[in-house]
């Protein structure tokens, strides 16, 4: 039989006890390589089981009615008719004792919000009115039609400028104004009257939606007091597990949530989704196994969106290109509940150039519309779609390149944390320059400048970035098994999306132990099997669980050494583990799986815990993406020729991961620039875009296929793996890196997204 | 490559082409070409079937007589996922607009979404499953795999079924021809690069 680990390979020393281990070296052996994802079969086999794709016997399916209307009451719900149609087995509603299960749960932005079911008084075009189970969906959805509400149709407000207006119809009885943040430092007045140049612009962001691939719903299964619910989630303790046994009053023990695979996440798998109270409620009253899987027209409104922002922003700079102030204030919406419109609206403002005088304010508005959920580096993109395209203009007014004005702003510090505490590596300095130069930023700036008279034109342009989180997000707890065959198996509640966690993990353990990453089974994403963890959000995961999962292995080499120091008679120290064995410097050796130990106990299993970020030090992602575009002068079509992305996130853990992430991340970062918005009626205050045609995501013809990445790597050790998390940093440059570039080729600032033909007429 | 309808002369078609669906949307006449075109060919006048009778079907998926009781309503992504426990093909939004349903029927990338059961009756059918060799992944499948060509994998069998189907048609596309034939298939991770060098990497595997 084969070894399960390398041969003759040397590995990170085993730190004593309680000692903190070395850094690994800048090359490692199998960390930060170019290996093939250790789930790649699953996903290109159609072996990978989602939610959708469970079936189990007597299983019932589930299909919502909701609300058609932007803010209405349910007056009555006759649901006679549908109970008596074929294959239906149980309709519920508002007034169901069933519904009555359901308790309000909050948001994540605001635990005091509550999120209702179904509703009396529905505010969004969307919201669950009453739910039916059925033999098959289209016996469920035939019922469902067969449903008859009474509506009392009232007034609504879709636009948060309007909701702010008097007379506007009232969203909460409170009124429409929900909250206003502020953030203040030093002096704006005394920062405006040192500037030589001061600008001011308003600039408006549509909302995004999350549009994950996979729809919302789940697969809900009672065993007496006990619910399993698979469904696809970024995070099975948290958002589900916590809002599922909160909203039906279940123990955490009796709820246990399974998401092997998740059709995406972005952000928007952060809370769970209303169906997936539905599909256990319904399975409760049937006796039966419940599936819902929602359409996708319904994920528009129960699948979360970011906020559409309204910005003014007014920037003071000197001639030599230093800013000396910024007031940042936006206008946005969370939707009719309490969810997160204005969540880290002013980060970019606050922390990624130099500037001593800020003020920023974010007003939050209710709206009759759905819910938002944080997506993808929350607010960050929209910040920087009205920063970044100002920088540019400061540039061009104190006629400077706009890298180089970049480039006088550079801190070393957080400015917006008290004490400003160092960054433990500061890479955006290298991000930009070296960007540039990979780019080659100023022969393409003026090649591109000699097409200003054609109809197709070329532009140039950039943007910088950095990201509230990336680094250590505790709790996680990794359980590490050694067999007595050898191999190792990993137990960690975390999420893999699609994001690489179960390789990069896999990754981390071959690295430390020297075992084939085939060898090594990583079981994740279940609350029956796994640990408690945080959200894989936040860019957390990889950063968070990484030096935790080393911990583990250390743990597991601790107790080999101590272990084989009896068998061959030698102190511990003088041990190594070295290519399956175990080697004293006096030339003994046992194999692991020879260890009296191991055989004794057939297992040797090492646990850890999350570590803590380091005190008096903040941990922050750097990046700078550079684009060049071409505008057709007629039709104001624009296509991204080329783009590259400058990334310092510490060290790379999943190189495929990593630059997944990247594609990703600029990808959405185009949609949101280019292609995507939200769209309401004015006339009835439905949505308009609930279909991939309307909602137009980016194609592969909308992106260049030849994306460019380069690494940034400043051997950042703040924790014992050094990575810092790249889920979220990419989306946040390419919008307005590409406006950048669209004004480069045609000298017309789009304040307002998306930049598309449409807003020739405008 | 996927082909329009008006190309495909003297066949029977079976299920909405990519484009072709695109095309019939435009005139707004989607139902009444999946009405008189489709299923009028296969069905006589004396045969008519109610939406919600069961009727018997046979189909042949992956090389295999499969033999179904289905309703005339029902889907082909329907019966494949539900009834035929082929779950590689995803249902992502029921109408022809994500990809993630691609299967090929008769060599050709169709939505599954759109194509209705009855209708693929004595088609050949061939579902991501079908590009396995036993344990072994297909070249197009092992090419996605190793240039990583999928962040999530929900719209990952769709992608696969369109590059298979479009080098089944074409073996050496350029790369205007990939960018066309995986245009109908939307990846919202945003793997469209490694999706690109997967599907160059498949035609040299082929």
């Amino acid at each position: 039989m084969a070894s399960y680990y390398e041969e003759g390979v040397s590995l990170p020393k085993t730190p004593k006890p309680g000692e903190e281990p070395e850094p690994w070296p800048r090359k490692t052996r199998v960390v930060g390589t170019r290996m093939r994802r250790v789930d790649a079969r699953e996903r290109v086999s159609g072996e990978a089981v989602y939610y959708d794709d469970i079936s189990l016997r007597g299983m019932l399916y589930g299909a919502i009615l909701r609300c058609p209307h932007a803010n209405a009451m349910v007056k009555n719900v006759d649901t006679s008719a549908a109970e008596r149609m074929p294959g239906v087995h149980a309709v519920i509603h508002g007034g169901s004792p069933e519904a009555k299960q359901y308790t309000p749960i909050g948001t994540w932005a605001d635990p005091t919000a509550k999120r209702e079911l179904f509703p009396s008084h529905c505010r969004y075009h969307g919201e669950p009115v009453a739910a039916v189970a059925a033999e098959t969906p289209y016996q469920a959805w035939d019922a469902v039609r067969a449903i008859k509400v009474d509506y009392d149709v009232l007034p609504f407000v879709v636009d948060e400028v309007e909701a702010l207006k008097p007379g506007a119809p009232r969203v909460r009885e409170k009124g429409n104004k929900r909250v206003t943040d502020k953030y203040e430092r030093g002096d704006l007045d005394k920062g405006f009257r040192e500037a030589d140049v001061v600008l001011e612009e308003n600039y408006r962001v549509e909302c995004q939606f999350h549009d994950c691939p996979e729809p919302a719903g789940g697969v809900a299964n009672w065993d007496g007091d006990s619910l399993t619910l698979w469904i696809g989630t970024q995070g099975v303790f948290h958002p589900s597990q916590a809002e599922i046994s909160a909203g039906l009053g279940l123990p955490l023990s009796k709820c246990r949530i399974i998401s092997k695979y998740s059709g995406g996440g972005f952000g928007g798998r952060t809370h769970v989704y209303l169906a997936d109270f539905i599909a256990p409620l319904l399975a409760k009253k049937t006796g039966r196994p419940v599936k819902i899987a929602t359409t996708r027209e319904e994920s528009y409104p129960d699948g979360g969106n970011a906020p559409p922002h309204n910005m003014k922003v007014k920037v003071g700079v000197k001639r030599d290109g230093t800013l000396t102030a910024y007031h940042y204030a936006t206008i946005n919406t969370g939707g009719a509940i309490s969810s997160g419109g204005i969540f880290w609206y002013d980060r970019p403002y606050r922390d990624l150039y130099l500037c001593p005088n800020v003020l920023t304010e974010g007003t939050d508005v209710y709206v009759n519309g759905p819910p938002s959920w944080p997506m993808r580096a929350p607010c960050h993109p929209q910040a920087a779609w009205a920063m970044e395209q100002m920088m540019d203009t400061l540039a061009e007014a104190i006629g400077m390149d706009p890298v180089e004005m970049r480039l006088k702003n550079m801190p070393t510090y957080a400015q917006d944390i008290e004490g400003n505490p160092p960054y433990t590596t500061t890479g955006l300095r290298e991000c930009i320059a070296d960007g540039a130069k990979a780019f080659g930023w100023k022969e393409a700036r003026r090649k591109a400048e000699r097409t200003r008279k054609g109809e197709i034109r070329r532009g140039v342009g950039m943007s910088s970035g950095s990201f509230e989180m990336a680094f250590i997000w505790p709790p996680t707890t990794p359980i590490l098994k050694l067999s007595r065959d050898g191999s190792v198996k990993l137990s960690i509640g975390e999420a893999d999306m699609g994001t690489g966690t179960k390789t990069a993990l896999s990754m981390v353990i071959a690295e430390e132990l020297g075992i084939k990453p085939e060898f090594i089974h990583v079981e994740h994403a279940d609350t029956g099997t796994t640990q408690v963890c945080q959200v894989s959000a936040g860019s957390r995961t990889i950063p968070t669980s990484t030096p935790a999962v080393r911990e583990a292995a250390i743990k597991i080499k601790q107790q080999l050494l101590d272990m084989a120091a009896k068998d061959l008679k030698v102190d511990p120290s003088d041990l190594v583990v070295e290519g399956g064995q175990i080697v004293s410097t006096g030339g003994k050796k046992v194999k692991i799986t020879d260890v009296s130990g191991l055989k004794d106990r057939m297992v040797i299993v090492g646990v850890a815990h999350a570590g803590a970020n380091p005190p008096g030090k903040r941990v922050k992602p750097f990046c700078a993406h550079f684009c060049e575009v071409e505008v057709n002068m007629k039709t104001m079509e624009v296509k991204v020729l080329r783009y590259l992305a400058a990334h310092e996130s510490g060290r790379v853990i999943c190189k495929v991961g990593y630059e997944a992430q990247l594609a990703g991340g600029v990808t959405q970062g185009i949609g949101l620039g280019l292609s995507e918005a939200r769209v309401f009626d004015r006339q009835t205050g439905k949505l308009l875009t609930t279909n991939m045609h309307d909602y137009k995501v980016p194609t592969i013809k909308d992106v260049p296929t030849g994306m460019e990445y380069l690494l940034i790597d400043k051997n950042d050790t703040f924790s014992s793996t050094g990575a810092k998390g790249v889920g979220e940093p990419p989306k946040v440059p390419p919008a307005a890196a590409v406006a950048n570039a669209v004004y480069h080729a045609t000298g017309i600032r789009f304040t307002k997204s998306p930049i598309n033909p449409l807003q020739l007429g405008a | 490559m996927k082909k329009d309808r008006k190309e495909q002369k003297g066949k029977v078609q079976k299920g909405i082409t990519r484009r072709g669906f695109l095309t019939t949307v435009g005139v707004g006449a989607v139902g009444v070409a999946a009405s008189s075109t489709l299923l009028g060919q296969k069905a006589k006048a004396e045969e008519v079937r109610e939406a919600k009778e069961l009727t018997k079907l046979t189909l042949v998926v992956n090389g295999r007589r499969r033999r179904v009781l289905a309703e005339p309503r029902w889907t082909l992504l329907y019966v494949l996922r539900e009834k035929l426990r082929l779950t590689g093909a995803k249902e992502g939004c029921g109408r022809g607009e994500c990809g993630y349903c691609t299967v090929l029927i008769d060599d050709v990338p169709r939505y599954a979404c759109m194509t209705l059961a009855v209708e693929a009756e004595g088609a050949k059918i061939t579902t991501v499953e079908g590009l396995m060799k036993g344990e072994e992944l297909g070249p197009v499948q092992d090419a996605f795999a190793e240039e990583d060509g999928f962040q999530c994998g929900f719209c990952t069998p769709g992608q696969i079924m369109a590059a298979e189907g479009l080098l089944r048609a074409n073996p050496n596309p350029t790369s205007e021809e990939i960018l066309e034939g995986m245009s109908g298939n939307i990846c919202r991770c945003g793997s469209y690069p490694q999706i690109f060098k997967a599907v160059k990497r498949a035609a040299a595997l082929k």
